[in-house]
């Protein structure tokens, strides 16, 4: 099985409506999604939740207001100021280290496990799916993201799957080096502007670091084609190859709102970009087993 | 006062807004701050082009093992909630890129062999845009994980004397909360989209739990439908400012241009925005 992970460095670019796309045409496919803190992949593809598992991605310290007399090691001993003058943790500043708990002379504090997320595993009309949710303020989303992973190359196995689709997290961060590690191919979503042109080279900086094969999907490119023309000399410049363009299309919206992949409203000039985008990519990418086009082995 | 923008969904106009409420403040000759806690993609260097004067390495406390000290007893690897140190065999292993600076390792030692070392993680660079106000960013290192640290060395910076906008980044989780944390308000910034609604619903519930002051911003108004409307109806949210959704905006922030040097009608509703932030927000 192959996995391609969709990043973009920058958020909003359309990596989970290009991830959707991509879903309705890539042939005997697992959809993972791996933005977990701020999962969008179904809203489009209304998964049918199958299975559900509780994520504990770490601890967090309690402290017992009966066995503590206020010494005042635990605010000595805690880097992240996660105890308040009056004893109490809080939750959102405790980084589970469990320093606190085992310098407590009184023994009056205790570790309890984190319930911070969820993970699923699901039915779409276009492949079976895994994909979570993280509690909102909680930490670990690398720990929830590698949970995803892993679950989902398990199923794809299984099922004899040729492809792993997964939509990622914005940003180059904990998350995203979580996404990408060890996956086969990468596609960096970005889009005409400063803003995502700066973040599309950080994202293409981490894919070097992790040494993974990565490509680009210049996304509303006709906003402004000029400098849709400094992505492509870029990329053209470090052998990076760019898949795909696609237009700014209100219609994105509509399938938003529709609960939809785009490719499902049947709008001519999409459907070819994007069949043409997944072409690109199945040459680069071919399933486990079939020769590449241009007949060279991987 | 210290006023930061956060979105849960990413590309909803967050930098955008940050950049434009400064500029608007700045004209209106308060003294501003500005500081860029996106640090996994910062962005606002590109609208504001400041003059950086200074730049220096962030660095995280991690672990180094004195090996003619050190007996392999293995209590630092016991009390390492993230596997960042081990024995394996002879030799004991540190990762730098698991260790959460927690210092229990060094602390726990008996024959105190374990000491901290400073080990490279980010950029922070200070400068001045052309109107000298004050520029702080935190820059994650491309291959590092962490950027709740980033944000939090970068915060230092901050003057609470003066007029803070902070940039935060997206998402709804630790590095967010993070960026939030001792705000005196929070702009929260969403596209009238089922994903901005989404991800709305989730940064919402983060916020009231911190209990800080807030309000919306609903940028590309007129795309997409009207539940983002109908949600801040139902929890009392008030909507501060709406930007419409148009072409000549959307070109004129991809070439990294400010809206308000550029659309009258734009830099009216700052200006509005910014009156109502000085009377102060709605608590949730």
């Amino acid at each position: 099985m192959k996995e391609l992970v969709v990043i973009s460095g920058k958020g909003g670019t359309g990596k989970t409506s290009i991830t959707g796309a991509l879903a309705t045409l890539m042939p005997n496919a697992i959809l993972a999604d791996c933005d977990v803190d701020a999962p969008d992949l179904h809203l489009l593809l209304n998964p049918d939740i199958q299975k559900k598992e509780t994520f504990s991605g770490g601890k967090v310290a309690r402290i017992d207001k009966t066995k503590c007399n206020e010494c005042n090691v635990c605010r000595q001993v805690c880097r992240f100021d996660a105890i308040t003058t009056s004893f109490a943790v809080e939750d959102m500043s405790c980084e589970g280290c469990g320093v606190c708990v085992w310098n407590c002379p009184e023994k009056a504090i205790s570790f309890e496990n984190r319930n911070s997320g969820e993970w699923y595993f699901s039915k779409t009309r276009f492949g079976e799916m895994v994909h979570a949710r993280l509690f909102p303020g909680e930490e670990n989303s690398g720990k929830l993201v590698t949970q995803v992973r892993k679950a989902a190359r398990e199923l794809g196995k299984e099922k004899n799957a040729d492809y792993l689709l997964v939509d990622g997290p914005p940003g180059v961060g904990c998350p995203v080096i979580s996404s990408i590690g060890g996956a086969d191919l990468l596609l960096v979503v970005t889009e005409p502007t400063r803003s995502a042109i700066h973040d599309m080279q950080r994202a293409l900086d981490l894919a070097k670091h992790f040494n993974i094969p990565a490509t680009v999907c210049i996304n509303k490119y006709d906003l402004n084609k000029e400098m849709t023309g400094e992505i492509e000399s870029y990329c053209a410049d470090r052998n990076l190859p760019v898949l795909g363009k696609i237009v700014f299309d209100k219609e994105f919206i509509t399938a938003q709102i529709q609960g939809k992949a785009v490719i499902e409203l049947d709008i001519p000039g999409l459907k070819t970009s994007f069949q043409f985008l997944l072409n690109k990519i199945l040459e680069i990418l071919p399933a486990e087993g079939k020769e590449p086009l241009d007949g060279t082995r991987k | 006062m210290i006023i930061t923008i956060a979105s849960g969904k990413g590309g909803t106009g967050k930098t955008s807004v940050a950049v434009n409420l400064a500029q608007t403040a700045i004209s209106a000759g308060q003294n501003v701050q500005i500081l860029d806690a996106d640090v996994e993609a910062p962005n606002m260097f590109l609208f504001l082009d400041p003059k950086v004067t200074s730049e220096t390495t962030i660095n995280a406390l991690v672990p180094s093992v004195e090996k003619s000290l050190c007996t392999l007893c293995g209590a630092c690897a016991d009390v390492c909630e993230f596997h960042a140190i081990g024995v394996f065999g002879t030799s004991i292993l540190v990762f730098p890129e698991l260790c959460h600076s927690c210092g229990g390792c060094t602390l726990v030692c008996p024959e105190k062999a374990i000491t901290e070392i400073e080990h490279p993680i980010g950029l922070l660079r200070k400068g001045q845009t052309a109107g000298s106000t004050e520029f702080v960013e935190g820059r994650l290192k491309i291959g590092e994980a962490k950027a709740p640290p980033i944000i939090r060395e970068a915060k230092k910076h901050l003057d609470r004397k003066k007029l803070v906008i902070i940039d935060a980044p997206p998402g709804n989780s630790c590095p967010v909360v993070e960026a939030m944390k001792a705000s005196d308000f929070i702009i929260l910034v969403t596209e009238p989209t089922p994903f901005g609604l989404h991800d709305l619903r989730m940064i919402f519930e983060i916020v009231r739990e911190m209990n800080i002051p807030f309000g919306l911003v609903i940028n590309k108004a007129g795309l997409g439908n009207r539940d983002v409307y109908r949600f801040c109806d139902k929890k009392s949210i008030p909507i501060l400012l709406e930007i419409p959704f148009r072409q000549d905006l959307a070109s004129s922030y991809a070439s990294g241009e400010i809206w308000i040097n550029l659309f009258p009608d734009v830099q009216k509703k700052f200006i509005s925005l910014l009156g109502k932030l000085t009377t102060g927000g709605k608590r949730p």
